[in-house]
């Protein structure tokens, strides 16, 4: 236990801290107009975050929290008829990090890069990281995020040891997988529908040095990818890759497979890993700019890039984790229209052909994409709407264009005839049939959500259009 | 750097309070509330490189008389400190504290009397054993009368004059006073006003200040921008000052 505060201190009833609010500072300000607000694709609809450091506070009448945004679609977005989000980035502090158990208990604000700001350097990282470090602990587990060791730990919700969460009566309640974990397991990957998450407690990791060795291999088709994926996640931790989806033919699927893990303190350079510099896109994109060309050219140099077979080597944890977090505001380059992202798991059942199989559709469609991302999944995790299952998940990136419903309505009826899921994080237009269709744990987590929150006060976008929750 | 802090648990002085824990300062915090001291505590802690104790006592800028007994408390913790920082502060916008008188004489008083009775404690405390550093917080908001900012401007107008005829007194006796002026940042307490352009980030302003306090600097702009606004500002006439918004 670190400093001489304690976790389970009792925290002020709220009438007590009403009263310290009147006296001094922090009067409610008055807001700013409701502008505009999106997720990561930057779809807009009105909206307007609101911050304050006390969760507590800021969550009493909130019916959603939006950690740092970069859930793509309406996830985070207000539900029609509601303008405030309540916007927790503020709420930001370690609370305890024990280094014997590695047991780290925050605020639901902290981001991920603070955290190992801090963390890493001393050897402790998170036992799953997602493709950015622009997320709050709150977010991560809200969407409980897998990383490219999925099929070695899990999503981040097996690490998550308690959660304190603000229910729909206005209570504070601790829980964990023994101490309501009806409610522990809703909330893991539960879009935060089931409550307000104020504090998130999970598992580091030590690690044995802060680069990673990995290899990369260049392959020429989605046969071949495939059986390279399943081989290498027999024997290698973190497995990922990078596919052409625009290729086809005899090319189709050809792409970049990469395989890692920790570097050992032997192999490994003896300086940390400096933080890169970042590069920004300044500003939005012209529409034109991004078209079957560009994108073409794009994937083609991404996959000449790597001149030989095969490479391995030590690499910079940030290239190897977080690549796109190298240039700031990355989005911006889809246009004012945005984009979407489009991210399925197709089961083992539905066979070693399913990816190629989505892979003709989607030339067939036309969808034009930058690079997919393609990786195999290990088993199911207990959350009640958690995302990856024992089977290969596939995302790539939609610009919107007037045909992006039709398009994600037939990319959708396939994953359904698969027996696969999509990824609510990333879902700007699933239609509710479809969704049900793919979930059969979708009852079960309505029935639990409806057990704490009967009169369905915490909604977002998504939810409403997805679920059918109240508007207004 | 042996640092009291009044106001770390919140904004620029959390930003504040956590990189010093961070470079490896030790750091005591004062603030009003119990069980946000401790988070903060905590959380400074957890990022002090040697997990010192990060030290906590309440104290209250609307009651002078718990001064005392908090900066013994921060004394016997640190043994003996030699840097004072004040972050804490009351805001409201000028159409708030027009409309409402006892909030208006609250922030007058916390900002200017109270604020200056603290120092004042500090500075006999350090000047005791030889001197110290004292850095305060006050605005760009007390650099010259101005029609968003009447009343708030002017308890830091005040403040900044304080601090100024601090340093000038006492620098060679070994106490250095710092007048930080923030621009706009984005904090809890600016949460929900429009950002203006060369709105900051709390970080950065803390990084800035940390700076500012190893090399002894007397007055310090944050984000750095806004000491060329305030000096063209500061030269406008009142003809053009009475006719513009800001």
């Amino acid at each position: 236990m670190l400093g001489s505060a304690s976790m389970d201190t009792p925290s002020v009833p709220p009438k007590a801290l009403a009263k310290r609010e009147s006296a001094i500072a922090e009067p409610a300000p008055d807001r700013t107009d409701v502008g505009e607000i999106g997720g990561w694709g930057r779809v807009m609809q009105p909206g307007r975050e609101v911050r304050d450091e006390n969760l507590e506070r800021l969550t009493r009448d909130a019916v959603l929290c939006r950690g740092l945004g970069r859930s793509y679609g309406d996830s985070s977005l207000p539900p029609p008829g509601v303008s405030d989000v309540a916007g927790t980035t503020l709420a930001d502090r370690v609370l305890s990090f024990d280094p014997q158990t590695l047991s780290l208990r925050a605020e639901a604000g902290l981001s991920l890069r603070e955290l190992l700001r801090v963390f890493f350097p001393r050897g402790y990282f998170v036992p799953v990281t997602p493709g950015t470090t622009f997320v709050t602990l709150g977010g991560m587990v809200a969407s409980d995020v897998h990383g490219k060791n999925h099929h070695c730990a899990g999503t981040f919700g097996e690490h998550v040891t308690a959660l304190k969460m603000r229910v729909a009566d206005g209570s504070i309640v601790e829980c964990t997988p023994e101490v309501h974990s009806d409610l522990f397991w809703a909330t893991v990957g539960g879009m935060g529908l089931t409550g307000h998450i104020l504090e998130v407690e999970f598992t580091m990791v030590k690690v044995p040095s802060p680069w990673i060795y990995m290899e990369s291999e260049r392959v020429p088709n989605i046969d071949a990818y495939m059986t390279g994926l399943a081989q290498a996640a027999e024997q290698w931790p973190m497995t990922m890759g990078w596919i052409d989806c625009l290729s086809s033919g005899d090319n189709l699927g050809r792409g970049i497979l990469m395989r890692g893990r920790w570097a050992t303190p032997q192999e490994a350079p003896e300086s940390f890993p400096e933080p890169k510099k970042r590069p920004g896109v300044p500003f939005v994109f012209p529409q034109f700019a991004l078209n079957p060309l560009s994108v073409k050219l794009f994937n083609e140099a991404f996959y000449r890039k790597h001149l030989r077979k095969q490479a391995s080597g030590i690499t910079h944890p940030e290239a190897f984790f977080w690549p796109l977090d190298a240039i700031l505001d990355w989005n911006r380059i889809y246009g004012p229209k945005g984009f979407t992202q489009y991210q399925c798991v197709l089961p083992k059942s539905a066979g070693p052909q399913a990816a190629r199989r989505f892979l003709e559709l989607l030339s067939t469609l036309g969808g034009a994409s930058f690079l997919c991302v393609i990786k195999d999944c290990g088993a199911e995790g207990r959350g009640l709407l958690s995302f990856p299952m024992d089977g290969i998940s596939i995302a790539l990136d939609i610009p919107v264009r007037d045909d992006t419903q039709q398009l994600v309505d037939k990319l959708n009826e396939h994953v359904i005839d698969d027996g696969g899921r999509i990824y609510l994080t990333k879902d700007n237009y699933t239609r509710p049939e479809h969704f049900a269709a793919m979930e059969p744990r979708l009852e079960a987590f309505m029935e639990v959500r409806k057990r704490w929150d009967p009169k369905l006060r915490f909604r977002s976008a998504q939810s409403v259009r997805i679920f059918g929750d109240p508007v207004g | 750097m042996k640092a009291v802090i009044l106001g770390g648990t919140k904004g620029m002085g959390r930003a504040l309070a956590r990189q010093s824990a961070g470079r490896g300062d030790a750091v005591f915090l004062l603030g009003r509330n119990e069980a946000d001291l401790q988070r903060s505590a905590s959380d400074c802690a957890a990022r002090s490189p040697d997990s010192k104790t990060v030290g906590h006592a309440l104290c209250d800028l609307e009651d002078p008389d718990s001064f005392a007994a908090a900066l013994d408390a921060a004394d016997e913790a640190l043994g003996g400190f030699d840097t004072v920082i004040v972050t804490a502060g009351m805001f409201g916008t000028q159409e708030q504290l027009e409309a409402d008188t006892v909030r208006l004489r609250a922030l007058l008083t916390v900002n200017f009397a109270h604020t200056i009775l603290f120092c004042e404690a500090a500075r006999t405390r350090m000047m005791e054993r030889g001197g110290g550093v004292l850095c305060v917080f006050s605005s760009v908001a007390g650099d010259r009368g101005r029609k968003p900012v009447v009343l708030y401007g002017a308890s830091k107008a005040g403040l900044s004059a304080y601090l100024e005829g601090l340093d000038h007194r006492y620098r060679d006796a070994g106490l250095v006073t710092i007048c930080v002026k923030p621009g706009f940042v984005r904090t809890g307490m600016t949460e929900g006003l429009k950002p203006p352009p060369f709105a900051g980030e709390p970080g950065a302003v803390a990084s800035r200040v940390l700076g500012a306090i190893d090399r002894k600097r007397p007055q310090i702009y944050a984000p750095a921008i806004w000491a060329w606004v305030m000096w063209v500002i500061r030269l406008m006439p009142r003809f053009v000052m009475r006719r513009v918004g800001f």
